[in-house]
Parts: C-alpha cells; structure tokens; sequence
C-alpha cells in the first residue's frame, strides 16, 4: 500500500499549488511592495518611494471620502439586513403558532423562502442593470412610476434617485438589502430548525408572548449564527464596486455625482487603469487589506458569547 | 375555541401580511422587465405603468444578435465550462492528498490554501493585470482577453474555498472502502477517481453549485483582464459584463426594449437552474458561508 506514494501525493499537488501560488499568492505580496513605489504601470522604470503613497492618501480627500462611504455601508447593511432576515426567518418559522401549545412555520414557508433567496442567484451585473432601470430619473423608472401614480410627485419634477448626492449611497445600500436578505433568512431559518421545539413549546407555556420568545430564545440560540451573518455583510459591504461602477454616474468606474458614491474599489480602479496610478492603486488595495482584517478579528471579538449547549 | 381563533387569526395575517409584502417587493422587479422586453420604446419611456401593446419577440432577436448577448452567453458558457470543470478536478485532487495522506508540509500545504480566502480580491488586482499580461507574451492563449487566461485565474481564486470544504469533507468518509481497493491492487490514482471521487458526491454537487454561482457573479476579474486591447480584438466579454456595456451604450436614449430583453435572457438560465435545484442551491451556498 505504501509503494509510489510520494510520486502520486506531489503529483496531485503540484498543479494546483503552483497555479495558487503564481495567480493568487504571489500577486498578493506584490501589491505590498508596488504599493512603495511611484510605478506607473506602463513603463518598467519604478522607484522606492517609502510610504509616500500612504501619506498621499491620508491626505486624499476623495479616498478619504470613499474610506467614509465604505464605513457608512459596513455600519448600515449588516444591521438592516441581520434585523430584516432575522425577523422573516422568526415569522416563517415560529410565526404561525396554533392555539394549542404547538410552534410552527407559516403556511407557504418553503415557498417564502424560494422566493427569498431568489436574488442571491442572480449575477450582480444583472442587479446593477435591473436597478438601474428601476431607479430610472423619470415617469418610465419603476420608483418613479409608482410615486407619480400615487400622486406623491410632480410629473415636471421626478427624484433623480442615483443622481442626487445625498440619496445615491442609500439607493446602492437598498439593492444590497433587497438581494442579501433572503440569503441570511435562509441561513437563519436553518438555524432556528435545529432549536428544539419544546424549547419554544415550553416558554409557550409559561406565558411568553413573540417577542419574548424571540429575544430570550431565538437571539441568544442563534448568535454563532448571527456573528457568522455579521462578518460576510461587513465583507460584503467592502464589495459593493460592481453596483457603484455601473449604476452611478461618473467618468471611469463611476463612484458620482461628486464622488458622493465614491468608495476604494471605484478610486482603486480608476488610479490603476485610467490615470495609470498603479503604485498608488496598491496602496489602495493594501488599506482594503487592512480593513477587511481588523474588521474580521473585531467582529469576531465583539460578538463573541458564551456558546449555548441544546 | 373561541380563545384560539382569537390567537390564531391575528397572528398569521401579521406574518403574512409582511411576508407578501417582501414576496412582492422581489417578484415586481423582475416581472416588469421581462415585461418591458415586449414593449415598444414610447412605451417604456412614457410610463413604467404602460403595457405592452403587443406581445412579440423582436426586442430579443435585436438583443441577441445586435446587443451582442448571443456571443457573450457563449464566452460565459465556454469559460464557466472550463473553470468549473478545472476547480472541481485541481481542488479535489489537492483537499483529497491533503485530507487523506500523512506527509512532512502537509499542514504548510493546507494552511497556505487556506489562508487565500481571507484577503480581498482587490489586494491582487494590479500585480494580477500584469501577470496575465505577461503570460500573453508566452502564448496569446493566455493572455488578456483569452479564455484560458480566464479560466485559470478563476480556478486559482476558487481554489482556497474548495479545498476548504472538501478537505473536511473527505476526512468523514470511511476509510473501508479505499482499502479494500488498495488491496485489490489499484492504485492510489484509481482509488481517487473510481472509489473516493463518486463516494463524495453530495460534497462535491455542495461545492460545484457554489463555485458555478461564484464564477456566474463574478465581475471585477473579468472587467479588468477581459478588454479588448485593440479594435480587431475579439470581444470576449462576459455575459455580466456585456450586459453592462449595453446599458451604459443604450441606456433610455437607445433601445431600452432590447436591453430590457437582454436582462430577461441573461435571467433566464440561472432561474431555470435554480427552481429545478432550488434545494441543493440553498443548502450548498448555506453551507459555504457556514464553513
């Protein structure tokens, strides 16, 4: 039985390490070092500048600004859509209680939940366009068109949804809730099944009322869960470039108007393929880096509990 | 009984009532573009609320053939094909080594895989652009906007996850059966695909409709390694993609019916999967956010 092994253990690895290791790891460590130099990209000429890039853009007010927007999302989008998906997985599954002490999902559930989730399978490019269409500045847009149907706005005077600085951020905020929650409700649903049903039964009995049941059972059985929700939302809010490239307005990468939807991917692409900054964009990705891990390693901490045993 | 009716009544409209409400605000979206697909361009542009004057597929054939989608399915059917079917391949080979076999390095192996899936892709997106570039000058097959360039860069950035999940799903599997094989006289190779391989099937379908839904979402890889470099180059963009360039083209000054067509036909397919597997896609993405 031990005769060729290590022939065939390096034969099965060897592709796929070394692909790993030339197209993943090996450029993650080169940003490191370009983000120290004034490369342009094109050219082979680059130079060691130190941390020059770094202190270029803490002084950056439109990378600044994106560090913002990016924190504004990472803040909003886990509390909406954890509360949201929280609150439909708890109607779907503990919501249609009978008069007897029995606990149990609405009728319809698996349905709701096909439903649900439907937006999760649908490749983001096909949000951006699809929103873009429904944010649309004028009576053919679907936002619009209902408005003025409901008489809520002036035929002359539509919202301009995606062009207004101050509501671009919380329209691309609004697809990522309306796309992510059914997936965390899916998550949460699965959750709550594994709860034992006399856990609930017998709280039923003792008088708890739904919120009750929801905040001392649900939540506290269902937080391992909860933090694994809160930690994919923060990430995902640092990837949100596909929806403000293509939805909002701006030269290259989009990231407008006034880069009031800027965030660090949009400004990372566009210092990297349109103004040829490709030292400076390393940099970028390299705070994006940074970001991302501090974030994990906080959300992981903050949300840890005392893990309950059923 | 009375009681009961009292509890019973209030509270389902309640849940429903939310529940049809969030059914609606997801299913009109996308019904009201697969309408507008059949709709005649004053009609999209005078009112969202218009209906189709009459039902054809014009919008489709113009979206198909002139929109480019015909050609953008096939680059997304050709590099998914590939992708997918290298992912599979290269990441069960190395979970199952890993999983499976004692040898000096194997946890170096192992974390190094591992350690891939916490970075952002943004981290790799500059030294990433060159380095296809320069396997363009080894083989234009390679290169920027070819299809194996593509592919391989798909299956590296799908290879952290999939040999996550597939290294600890190998580790469950009885060991009986691979033994009695070895004694048979097979070799390690065939043990792997003619025993191992159909055993981890349900770990395998988990992390296939993953990886397919992954590299469907994809956008910032192909946005920056699939343009074309000179005018006579192919346009090999993806599906995602080119349906984003003919929004920013025609957008509500050109021929919104057949962008809106566009959308309905690149909807289509992953609809379709998903209501035949809805089960399986909820339960293999679940899962790989679960670790």
């Amino acid at each position: 039985m031990r005769h060729r092994r290590y022939p065939f253990i390096i034969g099965f690895l060897v592709v796929p390490v070394l692909l790993y290791a030339a197209l993943v790891i090996w450029p993650y460590l080169q940003t490191f070092g370009y983000s120290l130099t004034d490369w342009n990209g094109q050219s082979q000429q680059m130079h060691f500048v130190g941390l020059d890039n770094y202190t270029k853009l803490a002084h950056d007010e439109v990378f600044l600004g994106a560090l913002g927007h990016n924190l504004l999302l990472l803040a909003v989008l886990p509390v909406a859509t954890v509360l949201l998906a929280l609150f439909f997985a708890f109607m779907l599954n503990v919501g249609g209680r009978g008069g007897t002490a029995r606990v149990q999902g609405v009728r319809g559930a698996g349905g709701y939940k096909v439903l649900f989730f439907l937006p999760q399978v649908l490749s983001v490019a096909i949000l951006a366009v699809l929103w873009e269409a429904v944010y649309r500045p004028d009576g053919g847009g679907l936002f619009n068109g209902v408005l003025l149907k409901l008489g809520l706005e002036s035929p002359g005077h539509p919202v301009e949804w995606l062009a207004d600085p101050d509501l671009v951020l919380w329209c691309i905020l609004g697809v990522l809730v309306w796309a992510g929650t059914g997936f965390y409700l899916v998550l949460f649903s699965a959750a709550m099944q594994s709860v034992p049903r006399d856990v609930y039964e017998s709280a039923l009995l003792d008088g708890a009322g739904r919120p009750q049941t929801f905040f001392r059972i649900t939540l506290p059985l269902l937080w391992d869960t909860v933090q694994t929700a809160w930690v994919y939302l923060a990430i995902a809010a640092m990837d949100v470039f596909a929806l403000v490239s293509t939805m909002t307005v701006g030269a290259s990468y989009g990231g407008g108007p006034d880069h009031r939807s800027e965030i660090v991917a949009t400004y990372l692409m566009r210092n990297f393929l349109f103004f040829g900054k490709a030292g400076y964009a390393c940099a970028m990705g390299v705070v994006i880096f940074f970001f991302t891990l501090v974030l994990s390693v906080v959300a992981l901490r903050v949300t840890r509990r005392e893990r309950i045993e059923y | 009984m009375a009681a009961r009716r009292e509890r019973t009544g209030p509270l389902n409209v309640f849940s429903h009532g939310f529940l049809l409400l969030w059914a609606v605000l997801i299913v009109l979206p996308l019904l009201w573009v697969v309408l507008g697909s059949f709709k005649n361009d004053a009609e999209i542009d005078g009112s969202a609320w218009s209906w189709p004057s009459h039902w054809g597929f014009a919008a489709f054939g113009r979206a198909w053939s002139k929109g480019g989608i015909g050609g953008f399915f096939l680059n997304t059917v050709i590099v998914l094909a590939g992708s997918l079917t290298l992912t599979m391949l290269l990441g069960a080979m190395a979970a199952y080594v890993l999983a499976r076999y004692e040898f000096p390095g194997n946890r170096v192996v192992y974390y190094f895989f591992v350690a891939g899936a916490m970075f952002p892709v943004y981290l790799a997106l500059v030294p990433l652009f060159f380095m296809v570039r320069r396997l363009g000058t080894i083989s234009p097959l390679l290169g920027l906007n070819s299809y194996l360039g593509l592919i391989l860069v798909y299956v590296a950035y799908s290879l952290p996850f999939t040999v996550f999940f597939l290294h600890a799903f190998l580790r469950t599997l009885p060991t009986a059966v691979h033994e009695a094989a070895m004694l048979d006289g097979c070799s390690h190779t065939r043990a792997f695909f003619q025993v191992m391989l159909p055993m981890a099937r349900p770990g395998l379908v988990s992390v296939g409709i993953f990886n397919l839904l992954g590299q469907w979402n994809q956008y910032i890889l192909p946005v920056t390694l699939m343009q074309p470099t000179s005018g006579t180059d192919a346009n090999r963009s993806m599906l995602a993609q080119g349906l984003v360039n003919l929004a920013l083209q025609q957008g509500y000054a050109g021929d919104p019916a057949a962008l809106f067509a566009g959308m309905t036909i690149a909807m289509l397919p992953v609809l379709v999967v998903y209501l035949s597997f809805q089960r399986q896609v909820q339960v293999g993405l679940t899962a790989g956010t679960l670790k």
